[in-house]
């Protein structure tokens, strides 16, 4: 047998090893969405706010986050300040209040402020189901023609606001520019 | 004893058309006795084979995430509505990917996993067969080697007739 020969299950170990060590650093929640690049699901559901109805439309002609909330959910509330922060530095955030208890849902905002443009009740979780949402917070990012572009899974907060400010700045650029040439 | 009888055979066909998932009660009545077992069947199957897509390692018959008991439910609602298995398969990797499914499809993302196992166990029987082979041409030198070539038959031959000529 030749020398080189001997040192194949060394370097069958290596490779394995260095396998084995890599996935350690990953997140086997990090879940590719199904739903990314799709077009967003048809919903009609009435608002928090005034039970009128919103559909798909109303959510078309600018770029969004759409945030899926709860106030059974305790990191919704973790992320919640932030949510108003972005909204007052202009982020258009509509709600998905995911099976959740009318009053309670408006208390919050009361309390805690309302980032949203508009939150629809999505009190079965149909819009949610179509969506694929697994728990709250989820959050969505919906260019202006109503095609989902990212999809992140757990609160947003301003450490992981950067590279998601990044996506969303680059949608809006690119929603404006579609305007520019929409217009002539 | 004949009522008993009656009844038992009552329970097992009514258990038949009624599935039990996670603790609760999944009954099908709305369609033919043969339909409703095949329904409560499918619902069993795929409560087994979908991922709950919140929890790595259990499927929807096994979690008690909030995600599981609503797509149990809607699991539920699309069986009894009559809906086939493929299309229900569908609905639910549209929705969450094909981490929903405990047996992947087979495509090019898959294609290692389905034929991995079956790659690796090609080429150990490959290495099996060429070691083997290898060693028993290795064995079959040795002994040609070891076998007396005529000259040196005829040497040792000579040496011997000498030592037993020179002792008389």
């Amino acid at each position: 047998m030749k020398r080189w020969a001997l040192f194949l299950p060394f370097g069958i170990f290596v490779l394995l090893g260095f396998l084995l060590w890599r996935a350690l650093y990953l997140d086997p929640k990090d879940v590719p969405s199904a739903l990314v690049d799709k077009a967003f699901p048809e919903f009609s559901l009435p608002t928090l706010m005034d039970s009128k109805n919103k559909t798909v439309a109303d959510i078309k002609g600018q770029v969004h986050l759409v945030n899926v909330w709860g106030t059974w959910c305790i990191s919704c509330r973790v992320e919640h300040p932030f949510l108003v922060e972005l909204a007052k530095q202009g982020v258009r955030i509509v709600g998905i209040n995911y099976k959740d208890d009318n009053d309670a849902a408006l208390k919050w905002l009361d309390d805690l402020g309302n980032p949203y443009v508009f939150s629809v009740d999505d009190e079965d979780g149909i819009l949610s189901m179509d969506l694929g949402v697994t728990g709250a917070p989820e959050t969505f990012i919906v260019d202006a023609t109503g095609t989902i572009r990212h999809k992140h899974q757990g609160p947003i907060t301003a450490g992981n606001w950067g590279p998601l400010e990044t996506i969303w700045s680059s949608l809006v650029a690119e929603s404006q520019a579609m305007n520019k040439v929409g217009g002539q | 004893m004949l009522r008993a009888l009656c009844i038992t055979w009552f329970m097992l066909v009514s258990l038949e058309s009624m599935a039990i998932v996670n603790g609760h009660e999944y009954p099908f009545k709305d369609g033919t006795e043969i339909e409703n077992t095949t329904r409560a069947q499918l619902f069993r199957e795929l409560a087994e084979e979908l991922r709950c897509p919140k929890c790595q390692n259990q499927n929807l018959s096994d979690s008690n995430a909030m995600i599981a008991s609503d797509l149990r439910r809607e699991l539920y609602k699309q069986v009894k509505a009559g809906k086939d298995g493929q299309s229900i398969v569908e609905f639910m990797v549209n929705r969450y990917g094909e981490f929903v499914l405990y047996k992947p499809k087979m495509n090019r993302m898959t294609l290692v996993l389905w034929f991995g196992p079956v790659g690796l166990a090609l080429l150990a029987i490959m290495i099996f067969v060429v070691v083997v082979r290898s060693r028993r041409k290795r064995i079959q030198d040795n002994v040609k080697d070891d076998a007396l070539d005529p000259q040196e038959a005829q040497r040792i031959q000579q040496l011997l007739n000498n030592t037993s000529e020179e002792k008389k």
